[in-house]
């Protein structure tokens, strides 16, 4: 029991100093995840099926994860960090935590605006952020990008969550890639100026504001719709099916996608095992699962989707590379500071 | 000064603990940018306005609900007062962030209660007005009904402590309950309160969970933000270190209302106060009152809890989930057993040499827990990764051996860190105790040859039961709550419940994530009951506190 040996191990410190030589020969790759146990578990137990190598799972959030690991250095036990988005992907490889590593598999699989340059970063799966819109209140073609959000005819009418989550700052730091910072903040503003309430809760919240009427438009990462649309509560299910997909931006840029990938850690001691998990978790059986269970996109080309990511069809993506998005994390905070965004 | 068995013990454990916190603090002087400027011109007010009246609030609501229930239960006789005697400690076992979790989903524009008063009256958006749950309001209320129980555990135990005599003597002056309470009681009783309180705001400025959901921001929403948002780690740090300015003002006002007066017991013969027994329009409010604190403090969410448990069970509940329960039975055991030890460690030091340095040293020992437990995480995982990294490399170069991280990632780590963020509980509550123990005893005691630690084993700790169960049940409830400390420090493949439910509820899953919540709730009812049951033994058998 990994428990017991770690409880031993540390009381007996020192006198463990002198023992504490052997490594265990069994194979095993030793994951932190910012993916929580649910949504990465069951690849977890499949891959240590198929190859017979052990994962360890220690989940928690990215940043924290990343402190720990900087923190443990060169002995960290970690070979592999699991991250929720792109930013965070890109603060690891700043820290210096990550080591390149080359995957014919992976290039071959995973198109180039979701990997690192130099190769120390994978994404595994897109999360996109579109428009969802309230079927009857609003027309598709009332909407076109995310820029339009700020025109004064949407006042009162637009539900999102507060500027401390991640995915709206990667949103904003797209904008500010695609159209500058000024530009961006006076968007900010008016997007701020057309809240019909003060941000609060997560995703699933606007939806379900958006659903009982106190908006007409949500912005919110489509797995948390997907999981409404096959959550086992009917009032969710009700609420998804009043909402449609728009994706904004398609004769231009794209819409705002983001990855949850992978880093291989300087540190690692199970260097091959670790880089056939990752391979594994970028392989079509594992990039369908993501799809069916959590209403993510594959990062591959060809690969099922569930029906409610069916439904909400193709869509052009935002090109640009994803480390971007970790660059200019800072200033699009300090730019909804600004804007008033909560 | 003189360097003794205690104060060199004392002074030792304070240290170890403060490490932490002086990792935090060496931060103020790491220069973190222009950071600063633009916090000060756009985000830093609101933080710090939020802060003083969450704080203010939940002063306020836990004060009421602690206080008047307490009084209530130990001083008058009442339909139900046995039953609610015990039960009003149940909501103390209800994660901050979880009755928030569940408030929302029943009380929000889109829960059920609105929609049905939609359903029922054809009003639309904006037709009707409702209290918003998720706002700065809200916030103070669900914090004060789960955190009350401080409050009320710390002055009831006083109130059913005072001697007979002041408050007969107040009564056979011609003063009322009420004056007796106020002139008499309360005052009596302010030490304990003032300890409960400060305990309850400490937890207030740590919370992290509820605000964040509310929307609401508050210093530690702010230093994540920092941290997380703006990857500005010296400037986040520096936030929690205006973070410690608060505690230190909050706890030096805590020590100054008790300065003015010593509050010790005399004489032992204390019988049981005959409780004012309630009538008419008196009798039901009090009962009303009990019962509405209970209602909305436990009943209606765990109620919420269980419902959404019969729907997931299945799913949810299996060999892994009774892992996560034996963890966290293990981790709380385990914390609460240590904190108690050195609660009386560090208490019985200061009674004995109350030297300023032992004074200050057992302090600093106590100011983890306003700390929100991710930073606190981070001032170990940072000193701790030093430690094992620099004796790795000692014992490669000497030895050719290496010992890899020896601390890092284990259990102990763990165990350090909730010291470190929960000691301060059992501190205070072995304290109000010990403090009621006249000194003239230990004096009878020590003339008669008995030697320190013969003192406490045979005459303080006897006496100080109560005490110790007190602090025991709150570093096991607190433990069993605990998130992001766990969160950070523990080992591979290793869970606790309270991650799990976090876990869930995160993801937005709540009805998935209330059987691991449930299940936190009835692991702190095992401490609860054994409380209760001692409380009631001791005032049934002999009065001697």
């Amino acid at each position: 029991m990994q428990l017991r040996t770690s409880y031993l191990t540390a009381l007996v410190g020192l006198f463990a100093a002198f023992c504490a030589v052997g490594v265990s020969a069994a194979p095993e790759v030793n994951l932190y995840s910012a993916r929580k146990e649910a949504l990465i578990m069951p690849l977890l137990e499949r891959f240590s099926e198929q190859t017979g190598i052990q994962v360890n799972l220690v989940t928690g959030k990215d940043d924290a994860l990343l402190k720990r690991l900087k923190s443990e250095g060169r002995n960290s036990p970690a070979d592999i960090l699991l991250t929720s988005d792109a930013g965070r992907l890109h603060r690891a490889k700043e820290a210096g935590v990550t080591q390149a590593f080359r995957s014919a598999l992976l290039e071959s699989a995973v198109p180039a605006s979701y990997r690192d340059p130099q190769g120390h970063w994978v994404g595994l799966t897109v999360r996109s952020r579109p428009i969802l819109y309230v079927k009857g209140k609003v027309e598709a073609a009332e909407l076109s990008t995310y820029e339009a959000l700020a025109d004064a005819k949407w006042k009162r009418r637009i539900c999102i969550r507060s500027s401390s989550n991640i995915y709206n700052q990667s949103l904003i730091a797209s904008m500010i890639a695609a159209n500058g910072e000024a530009a961006t903040e006076q968007w900010a503003k008016g997007l701020v100026a057309n809240l019909a309430r003060p941000p609060k809760g997560g995703d699933r919240d606007q939806v379900k504001a958006a659903a009982a009427g106190q908006c007409d438009i949500a912005i919110a990462n489509t797995y948390y719709l997907a999981g409404m649309v096959n959550s086992k509560d009917p009032a969710q299910r009700a609420a998804a099916a009043k909402m449609a997909v728009f994706w904004p931006n398609q004769a231009d840029r794209g819409a705002h996608v983001n990855v949850s990938g992978a880093v291989l850690t300087r540190s690692s001691k199970n260097r091959e095992a670790a880089i056939r998990l990752i391979e594994f978790l970028a392989s079509e059986e594992a990039q369908q699962w993501y799809a069916e269970s959590n209403g993510e996109y594959p990062v591959r080309e060809g690969v099922a989707i569930g029906e409610a990511l069916k439904a909400w069809g193709e869509f052009k993506a935002d090109s640009l590379n994803l480390g971007r998005l970790g660059e200019l994390n800072g200033k699009a905070v300090m730019l909804m500071d600004r804007a008033g965004w909560k | 000064m003189k360097l003794t068995f205690w104060n060199t013990t004392v002074t030792g454990i304070a240290l170890l603990l403060a490490i932490p916190l002086l990792v935090v603090v060496a931060n103020v002087f790491v220069p973190a940018g222009e950071v600063w400027q633009h916090l000060a011109a756009t985000v830093l007010q609101d933080y710090v306005v939020n802060s003083l009246l969450l704080m203010v609030g939940v002063a306020i609501g836990s004060l009421l609900l602690g206080v008047g229930t307490a009084w209530l239960v130990s001083m008058t006789e009442f339909p139900g007062r046995r039953l609610f005697e015990w039960a009003l400690l149940l909501p103390m076992a209800i994660p901050a962030y979880i009755i928030a979790y569940t408030y929302t989903g029943m009380l929000d524009f889109a829960g059920p209660v609105q929609t049905t008063l939609r359903e029922l009256t054809g009003w639309g958006y904006g037709d009707y007005w409702f209290p918003e749950v998720r706002s700065l309001e809200g916030a103070a209320i669900m914090l004060s009904l789960v955190l009350y129980p401080y409050i009320y555990l710390l002055a009831r135990a006083a109130f059913l402590s005072q001697s007979l005599c002041v408050l007969e003597v107040s009564r056979s002056l011609g003063n009322g309950p009420w004056r007796t309470f106020f002139t008499v009681a309360l005052p009596l009783a302010r030490p304990a309160i003032a300890a409960g309180l400060s305990l309850v705001l400490m937890e207030t400025l740590a919370d992290y969970g509820t605000v964040q959901y509310f929307g609401v921001s508050t210093f530690t929403t702010g230093i994540f933000r920092t941290w997380y948002g703006l990857d500005n780690a010296p400037a986040a740090a520096q936030l929690a270190a205006m973070l410690l300015v608060f505690v230190v003002v909050l706890v030096t006002l805590e020590r100054s209302s008790r300065r003015k007066a010593r509050y010790h017991k005399t004489g032992r013969g204390q019988q049981v106060l005959t409780r004012l027994p309630l009538t008419g329009w008196g009798r039901m409010a009090a009962t009303l009152f009990c019962f509405a604190t209970l209602l909305f403090g436990f009943l209606l969410p765990a109620g919420q809890l269980a419902s959404w448990t019969l729907e997931t069970y299945q799913a949810v509940v299996d060999r892994r989930f009774m892992a996560l329960v034996f963890n966290t039975l293990e981790l709380a055991s385990l914390a609460t057993l240590l904190a108690l030890l050195l609660a009386l460690l560090l208490n019985y030091g200061r009674r004995l040499q109350p030297t300023r340095t032992v004074r200050f040293a057992v302090r600093v020992a106590s100011m983890g827990y306003a700390i929100p437990g991710t930073v606190i995480a981070v001032g170990v995982v940072i000193p701790f990764g030093w430690f094992d990294n620099t004796l790795d490399s000692w014992m490669r170069e000497q030895f050719a051996i290496s010992t890899g991280l020896l601390l890092s990632g284990t259990i102990a780590a763990l165990l350090f860190a909730y010291l470190v963020r929960f000691l301060a509980v059992s501190l205070h509550a072995v304290e109000t105790g010990l403090e009621r123990i006249t000194p003239s005893m230990d004096e009878a005691a020590r003339a008669m040859g008995e030697r320190p630690l013969g003192i406490l084993g045979r005459i303080h700790i006897p006496m100080l039961k109560g005490s110790l169960l007190t602090a025991l049940l709150l570093v096991f409830v607190d433990v069993l709550k605990e998130l992001p400390a766990t969160l950070i420090l523990r080992p591979f493949n290793f869970n606790t419940l309270a991650v799990r439910a976090y876990e869930l509820a995160a993801d937005e899953r709540l009805a998935d994530a209330a059987s691991a919540a449930l299940a936190i709730v009835i692991a702190g009812l095992i401490p609860v009951i054994l409380l209760s049951r001692s409380i009631s033994q001791t005032r049934q058998e002999s009065p001697s506190s």
